[in-house]
Formats: structure tokens, C-alpha cells, sequence
């Protein structure tokens, strides 16, 4: 639905080149809600901003619902009628919203349908059925500065929905927002995917957002995608950095002499009790350093972390036996390699982790 | 001079004021209003960006606006021959008036227009609408609060230099001021005309001021939540509580963050 190839963002400023995307291709199937995750900085922004071409790509091309938008886009820095056509078929939500403060709810979602050319009448009638689909009927006469946050972000996406679009950019929109209204919006976006079909790009940094509602994701650092696939093809990865950044596990090993394990569970084997099985089968003492379940795309996925005495030669055997039953086996790092003073989170995962701790904040 | 003579003076002078300030103030606006926003839309970075256009637009503002009145009143006389076919009377005044308060105006649009949020513009963008639907979808109306605090400033500055129009015998509060009241000693009248003066200027300010303030009302509530908040701060006791509940936040935020580091490992039999 919307694909990216060789997207290159250059910024200019008085001499300076700041390259803000870096080759970025991307691809969003029909019906998916993909999220892109990244620091402050990565690029996130420059990136779906390229999408509708708010901002020009210095080079590389975006294709939306199968028309290619850099073709459209002309030489010139306005946009052309064409352009704007496709954008009216993409919706957009915001991080600050962006409602016109001299509008009420109505006015602000009849907005594109102005823009659109509609009458008076259609308009008012469909900004209605959109402000009952997003669950603000009653707001309808309300100016924007008496709602709360969550509620302008339900307008903005009545008004981004004004348009029919089978596609829909979300700006950090749920980043302004607190715990709570966050996951009733993201709800609400996953409730639109799914009743009107409609394709989600959304940007973030929070984890929480990717694991709540996403179907595939994308890591974005110093404007390049490092990781990307569906959520469930990201966790079966070995050292994916998604994966362990959507279940961030921390604990070292406590002496010389042991081994760390980070184990995924992942469809059947999330049900079995693996861990006393192995202790009894092979009778060892197993520690649990750290450990992390739950729902993501709609299916139970866990990560744990154990120690088990012993070097990792000594303990083949027992992670064969972890394989076999279906688990996806790290080990974190081998007994003599490295020392053992706390330092066992390997080097690769550190950016993942501290976007981690980032989205906790 | 008694009453019964300076009452037909002054009534006559009264609507020689209105009716300079007000065609003068109206076209400012017209020609000040378009004029601002190119400013704003041909900057850097806006969304006609021509930075040659916009020098050229600033350089004459700056000229306009630095042209003491008096001289650019003579300055156009020509000019104001060829449009109004007189150098003198009320209608010859309006055209320098109009002239010098175009520039004045546009660079209160100016400022006024660049508050608006450029998020807002970028909304309309991403929906598909051109420039001119941000002008007027967006700019006009999002900046309209200060727009009018904009054009009464304008009539206030047009009601003081329409004393100065006078000196072309246009007539007005202004020169009846200085013709009767200055040079001729009626002290009385000078007073009245100054007193009437005064008058004017609040009633177009409140205007002004009630009209603004309406709509930013309307808009924000912002009229009434800085009111508010001042009232808060005011007294000692909330101000100790609203100091409180800050420090209870500070605190509650840095718990999760110490709960959060080092889970202790947990020994399964």
C-alpha cells in the first residue's frame, strides 16, 4: 500500500548538510498497522512527512495505494493539483493534534470536506457519522480548547478520516497523551484498521504503541531502518533488537562459572512449563534474572532470562533440550568471553534498550 | 467663544475625523491585510518563499513606515492630484493617510499571522488544500483575535496623524485644535476638542479590545484562564498547595524509576 525506495532526506542550512533519511525503503501491505520506532532524531518524522510529501525527498520515490507521489510532485516547491488529490486520500493525525482553535469540533472535521469542494449539507451530515464513529457526538458544538487531550486527538482523526482514505499517517499521536488515553486512541486506531480496512503508517518511541497495536515494525536509526518485518517474524530473530527491545530483559550473571540464556516463547511453547521440565529432567537449579510476557499482535509471547550453573560448555545439552521444545535460544554470552562485573547486556542491544527505557519515561 | 459658536465648529470637525480616519483606516486595511501576509508567505521557508519579492515588499514597508507624515504628505501630492484630482480637503487627506497607514498595518499582520502555528498550516497541507485555503482557512481566522487589536491600533495612530492633515485644510478635531484653540488662544475649545479626542480613542479601543478579546474567547477561553491563574497565584495559601502537589509529582515520577532498576533473581526449586 505504501512502499518507499531509496529515500533519501537532505536537509541544507546555511552551508550544513544534515542528512535526515539515508536510503530508506519501505513497504506497508494493504490492511496492516506498521509502526516505525525510533529515537529522537532517527529520522521518524522526516520520514512520514516524505510519505505525503509535506516534505520533498531529496531523492527516491514514494508510491501510495499504487500511484507514485514523486512523480506528481513536479519541480517547483507547491504543490500541484495532483498532489493535493492524493493527499486528500491520505489521512494524517498529529502529535499536537493541529485543530483550528477558531473552529468547533464540527467545523474543524468539515475542514477537508470544504477543501473537497462538498456542500453544506453532505458536509455537516458525514462530520456527524464521524464524530459518532470516533465517539465524540456530543462534542459536536464544542470548540477545541474544551476538550482534553484524548478527545482532540478522536477530532483529529474524525478529520483525517473526512476524506476516506485507505491510508492513514499517525504523527506520534498518541506521544502527548497519558498512559491511559494513549491505549484507548490506539484502540480506536485498531478498531478503524479493522472495520474500514484502512492501512496505518504510524510513528513513535514508545515500545508500548508497537506492542499494543502494530502488525509489522521498523527500527529507524541516523535515518536508516536497521530491523524490520512483522512483530512475530521480529521476535523469532535471533538478536533482533526489536524483540529485545519490545521485551527488554536486564540481570547479570551472579559468579564465574555460569550461563545466561534468554529464552523466547512463542506460539504452542508459551503454554508449556518448559523451565521445571528442565530442571527435573536434568536436575539443575535454574534462576530467572528477568522475564516479560505479554500480547503482542494478539498472540502470548514471553521473554525470560535464566542462569544456569556451569559453563556454556557444560550446559549443551540442556539448551539443545530448550530447542527442541519449540524455544528460541540466546545465549547471552559465552562464560569467557567478556568479564562478569555486571556488564553481560551485549553491545548491539544498548540502543534498544535505552529507546526502551525512553518509551518508559 | 461661547458654546453656540463652537458646537457647529466642532460637530463639523467631528465628521471631518470619522470620515478621513474611517475611508483611510478601510483602505489600510485592504491593501495592509494582502500586503502582511505576503510578507509572512514569501519569508523563508513559507510557502510562496521569494526572497527577492520579500525583501522588496520589507524595503518599502521600511520605507513607508520611516517617512515622518508630514513630508510624505507633500511628498504625494502629485500623486494624490492624479487620484483625487486635489491637494486639499478631506478627500485629498485620505490618500496620504491611507499610504502611510499601509505599511503601519502590514507589519502588525506580519506578526500577527506568524503566531499562528505552523502545525495548522501543515494539517491543511496533508489534506490536500492550496495556499490560498491557508490563507483563508487558516492564517485569516486562527490570527483574527490579533488582526483586530492590529486594526485599532491603526485607527488609533490614523486619529492622530489626521491632526497633522490640517495643514492641507482638511479640517478635523485635530486642526481645529491647533487653528482655534493653539493660535487663536480659545484655550476652551482647544480643551474640548481634546476632550473629544480622548472620547474616541477609548470607545474605538474598548471596541476594539471587546471585539478581540470575543473571539479569542470563543476560540481559547484564553481570555478567561490567565485571569484565573493570577488569582491562584495570589494567595499565599493556594500557592503553597499548588507548590506541594508540584513536589508530590516529582516524587511520584521518580518511584517507578527506581522500582524499575535491578530486579533480584528469583531461585526456582
Amino acid at each position: 500500500m505504501i512502499t518507499t525506495s531509496g529515500l533519501t532526506k537532505v536537509y541544507r542550512s546555511r552551508g550544513r548538510e544534515v542528512t535526515a533519511l539515508d536510503g530508506v525503503d519501505l513497504h506497508v501491505r494493504e490492511g496492516e498497522v506498521y509502526g516505525v520506532i525510533g529515537q529522537s532524531g532517527a529520522g521518524k518524522s522526516s520520514l512520514i512527512r516524505c510519505v505525503n510529501l509535506l516534505e520533498r525527498p531529496s531523492s527516491g520515490t514514494v508510491t501510495v495505494a499504487g500511484q507514485d507521489l514523486t512523480a506528481l510532485a513536479g519541480r517547483g516547491p507547491r504543490a500541484g493539483k495532483e498532489l493535493r488529490a492524493a493527499r486528500s486520500r491520505i489521512g494524517m493525525v498529529f502529535q499536537h493534534f493541529n485543530l483550528l482553535s477558531s473552529r468547533t469540533v464540527q467545523d474543524n472535521v468539515e475542514l477537508p470536506l470544504e477543501i473537497l469542494g462538498l456542500s453544506g449539507k453532505e458536509r455537516s451530515r458525514k462530520a456527524l457519522d464521524l464524530l459518532d464513529l470516533v465517539g465524540l457526538a456530543d462534542k459536536a458544538k464544542a470548540y477545541p480548547a474544551q476538550l482534553s487531550g484524548g478527545q482532540k486527538q478522536r477530532v483529529g482523526i474524525a478529520r483525517a478520516l473526512a476524506g476516506e482514505p485507505k491510508v492513514l499517517l499517525s504523527d506520534e499521536a498518541t506521544s502527548a497523551l497519558d498512559p491511559e488515553t494513549t491505549r484507548s486512541i490506539l484502540q480506536l486506531l485498531r478498531d478503524l484498521n479493522r472495520q474500514l480496512g484502512l492501512t496505518v503508517l504510524l510513528i513513535t518511541h514508545e515500545m508500548d504503541v508497537v506492542k499494543t497495536v502494530c502488525d509489522s515494525a521498523a527500527l529507524m536509526e541516523r535515518g536508516r531502518i536497521v530491523e524490520s518485518g512483522t512483530v512475530s517474524e521480529l521476535l523469532a530473530t535471533p538478536g533482533s533488537q526489536l524483540a529485545a527491545a519490545l521485551f527488554p530483559l536486564s540481570g547479570a550473571a551472579s559468579g564465574d562459572h555460569r550461563t545466561v540464556v534468554d529464552v523466547t516463547f512463542h506460539g504452542e511453547a508459551a503454554t508449556q512449563p518448559v523451565i521445571s521440565q528442565l530442571s527435573r529432567t536434568y536436575n539443575i537449579d535454574i534462576s530467572i534474572l528477568g522475564a516479560a510476557m505479554d500480547t503482542v499482535a494478539g498472540k502470548q509471547v514471553g521473554r525470560m532470562r535464566i542462569e544456569l550453573p556451569g559453563r556454556f560448555e557444560e550446559n549443551v545439552v540442556p539448551i539443545g533440550f530448550l530447542r527442541e521444545q519449540g524455544l528460541q535460544v540466546d545465549v547471552a554470552e559465552h562464560d569467557d568471553a567478556a568479564g562478569h562485573d555486571g556488564e553481560d547486556v551485549p553491545a548491539p542491544r544498548d540502543s534498544a534498550l535505552a529507546l526502551a527505557k525512553e518509551g518508559a519515561k | 467663544m461661547t458654546w453656540s459658536e463652537m458646537q457647529p465648529l466642532l460637530e463639523q470637525a467631528c465628521w471631518d475625523t470619522l470620515y478621513m480616519v474611517g475611508w483611510s483606516a478601510l483602505i489600510a486595511v485592504a491593501a495592509g491585510l494582502p500586503l502582511g501576509l505576503l510578507l509572512v508567505l514569501t519569508d523563508r521557508g513559507g510557502l510562496l518563499q521569494n526572497v527577492v519579492v520579500n525583501k522588496v515588499i520589507g524595503q518599502v514597508v521600511n520605507i513607508g513606515r520611516s517617512m515622518p507624515f508630514i513630508i510624505l504628505m507633500v511628498a504625494l501630492m502629485g500623486f494624490t492630484r492624479s487620484v483625487v484630482g486635489t491637494t486639499i480637503g478631506r478627500d485629498a487627506a485620505i490618500v496620504p493617510l491611507a499610504i502611510s497607514a499601509i505599511p503601519f498595518f502590514a507589519r502588525l499582520v506580519e506578526t500577527a499571522v506568524r503566531e499562528v502555528d505552523h502545525g495548522l498550516v501543515e494539517a491543511v497541507q496533508s489534506m490536500g488544500g492550496n495556499t490560498w485555503t491557508v490563507v483563508r482557512k487558516v492564517l485569516v481566522p486562527e490570527s483574527l483575535p490579533s488582526l483586530i487589536s492590529s486594526a485599532t491600533t491603526t485607527v488609533v495612530a490614523l486619529i492622530g496623524y489626521s491632526a497633522i492633515t490640517g495643514t492641507v485644510g482638511a479640517g478635523g478635531l485635530g486642526d481645529l485644535a491647533v487653528r482655534y484653540g493653539y493660535q487663536r488662544f480659545e484655550t476652551e475649545l482647544m480643551w474640548i476638542t481634546v476632550g473629544i479626542l480622548a472620547v474616541v480613542i477609548s470607545i474605538i479601543q474598548f471596541a476594539g479590545d471587546y471585539a478581540a478579546r470575543r473571539l479569542h474567547r470563543r476560540g481559547g477561553q484564553a481570555g478567561a484562564a490567565p485571569r484565573l491563574k493570577l488569582l491562584r497565584s495570589g494567595t499565599p495559601k493556594a500557592a503553597a498547595d499548588g507548590a506541594t502537589a508540584e513536589g508530590a509529582t516529582t516524587g511520584g515520577a521518580t518511584a517507578p524509576a527506581a522500582a524499575e532498576s535491578g530486579p533480584e533473581p528469583v531461585k526456582v526449586p
